[in-house]
């Protein structure tokens, strides 16, 4: 397959084909429609499973059990839909069930509106569902990584027995960029299902049960120290981000997805004036790239923190910043997009924009 | 000589049971564990636990299982019988879960006609959380949450889940049963088995309601229980075939 023009969410659908989703189950939410829409052509021409589920809640508990059953299984929503499968996203993790999640933030919140914001980065990497758990969060910049990252992601999920969220805007939802499906997917291994809840006749001799229930306390804690044990090596395996600009920077920008995109051109205006800028991208949310942090040379002049929302990923780059240079934020909210322009004057004016 | 006469179904684990004495809930997992071994169907059925007092139930059934969130038990057997359609899948729902917040799930899982069997039981009221008052609850019940008795005014009625279910076309069996008495265990026993005969045909939903007991949480001997669920609750959930789509 060559390349090929296509919509986000669309091409977010094929990428999970290729990734080799079993099943699909959701509710329709602006603006991720075409993934549900694409999928329920292609998924039940195929003999794979397709289902309109009554709601949010109900989709992501039929997540949980084709999950459960040992099946490539995804469902796709945005903020106000990842917010009711927040419950089921969190007995998901507790059981231990590999899945994708793909989330296309609209502004928020409550209602909000339909067009592209970062107000989610909380939900994802926090999460609003109980307990002590993670997401392995992708925050891909462009259609092409996004495909990339979905292509993989069954794989990064079964192989830690933990969701995958694959975090994108109404943007990258709702744009079209000419992608390559057949770019070659890191080679990972996978193992076998054996704890599938598929019937005893497939492993004789053992139940298999998926379960988050722990009443006694000190099961539980073991339990919860597993789970920190297992997010301790996602953190050493998976973080991921990229470094631009890198060479000798006065400022640095950190910014993820679609804001990264608008903070590439701001950099190329910035260093046509004589402005050298560099950026760190964080490629994954959970685990964050602190470690990125260490390569920001002593002599810059500040951190300017840059996203779709009012300041949410801010809180993690003050954590891995840890005191040691000015940090400053520039956001825009509620849908608007920035001009890079407006980035090239917060750079400019840097000192208006330090928080800490 | 010995002879064996009587054991226990090796549908059910060997762990120790959870329930109160005197609750029926012993009796019905005894009835489905029974069920599924006569069927043959034991190494290929999923259970799905609710939260409740059968919360543990995927520690008794001897079979795979997965434990749900509150309420979304039809949800997670939709989604492995999708996956699984070959499999056999059920639910062990009481009244809080199922008639309560996991209305919505049940209600579109057998409009679907999911191919799965549902186990509904229904005491009138949350026993695990200690004795609120459930939508299934009767006018007048007392429970820790409506202490002067519940009341049409404040509460609303007692929903009726297999009258509601009955109009659904999805449906294709469903049975409300009781278990006060042997005549009426054996009677919920044939109810079960037919239900999980008619998923191994690819009918569609089946669900069996079956009226239970909660002595702890109504205050009552256990004997006294079964004489209320017959006498207070029976009146107002009849017992019956709903709806058989094998004798249409």
């Amino acid at each position: 397959m060559a390349k090929v023009l296509m919509k986000g969410n669309e091409a977010i659908a094929l990428a999970a084909i290729k990734g080799g989703v079993d099943a699909f189950y959701g509710y329709p939410i602006t603006p991720q429609n075409e993934v549900p829409e694409y999928l329920s052509k292609h998924l039940l021409a195929n003999g794979k499973v397709f289902l309109q589920a009554e709601s949010e809640v109900s989709a992501i508990n039929m997540v949980y059990g084709a999950a459960g059953a040992g099946k490539r299984v995804m469902t796709s929503s945005s903020s106000p839909g990842i917010a009711l499968k927040q419950e089921g996203i969190s007995y998901i993790t507790a059981a231990e069930l590999p899945c994708l999640i793909v989330s296309v933030m609209r502004g928020g919140p409550g209602l909000g509106s339909i067009q592209p914001s970062q107000g989610d980065y909380y939900q994802a990497t926090r999460g609003g569902g109980n307990g002590d758990y993670h997401l392995i969060v992708f925050a891909p910049e462009s259609i092409q990584e996004t495909i990339d990252t979905i292509k993989e992601s069954f794989d990064i999920a079964d192989y830690y027995r933990n969701p995958v969220m694959v975090l994108v805007d109404g943007l990258i939802g709702q744009m079209m960029e000419s992608v390559d499906f057949d770019r070659p997917k890191k080679e990972r291994f996978v193992p076998e299902k054996d704890w599938a809840t598929n019937g005893t006749k497939n492993h004789p001799g053992r139940r298999n049960i998926a379960n988050s229930l722990y009443l006694d306390p000190a099961e539980l804690e073991q339990h919860n120290i597993k789970l920190h044990q297992k997010y301790e090596v996602i953190k050493k395996n998976e973080t991921k981000f990229e470094l631009i600009d890198f060479d000798n920077p006065e400022y640095v920008i950190v910014a993820y997805g679609t804001m990264a995109r608008i903070c590439r051109s701001a950099i190329e205006m910035l260093k046509n004036e004589g402005i050298e800028v560099g950026m760190i991208r964080p490629i994954t949310l959970f685990p964050y790239p602190e470690k990125a942090f260490e390569q920001i040379p002593e002599n810059v002049k500040g951190i300017l923190t840059c996203e779709l929302s009012m300041g949410q990923m801010l809180d993690d780059v003050l954590i891995a910043n840890n005191g040691k240079h000015k940090v400053g934020f520039f956001g825009r909210a509620g849908g608007m997009l920035p001009d890079p322009e407006e980035i090239v004057g917060a750079i400019k004016n840097f000192n208006e924009r330090v928080v800490k | 000589m010995w002879e064996v006469k009587y054991e226990k179904s090796q549908g059910l684990t060997d762990s120790k049971l959870s329930y109160c004495p005197g609750c029926a809930h012993g009796i019905i997992h005894k009835l489905v564990a029974e069920s599924l071994v006569e069927l043959g169907i034991l190494d290929r059925s999923i259970a799905i636990a609710s939260v409740g007092c059968s919360v543990f139930s995927y520690q008794f059934f001897n079979c795979d299982a997965q434990q749900a969130p509150h309420g979304r038990a039809c949800a997670l057997a939709t989604g492995v019988k999708r996956v699984l359609p070959d499999n056999i899948v059920f639910t062990y729902q009481g009244d809080g879960d199922l008639a309560s917040i996991g209305i919505a799930e049940t209600i579109h899982a057998a409009n679907r006609g999911e191919n799965i069997t549902v186990i509904f039981i229904n005491n009138a009221i949350y026993g695990m959380t200690g004795g609120q008052m459930a939508p299934t609850s009767l006018i007048g019940q007392k429970t820790t949450t409506s202490q002067d008795g519940r009341t049409q005014k404040n509460h609303g009625n007692p929903i009726k889940i297999s009258e509601m279910f009955a109009t659904i076309e999805g449906v294709a069996y469903l049975e409300r049963v009781a278990a006060y008495d042997p005549k009426h265990v054996l009677n919920a026993k044939k109810a079960i088995k037919k239900a999980f005969q008619y998923q191994m045909e690819n009918r569609g939903f089946t669900m069996v309601e079956v009226v239970s007991t909660c002595p702890v949480n109504w205050g009552m001997k256990p004997v006294d229980a079964m004489k209320w669920s017959k006498e207070a609750m029976e009146p107002v959930y009849p017992l019956g075939v709903f709806k058989d789509k094998g004798r249409e």
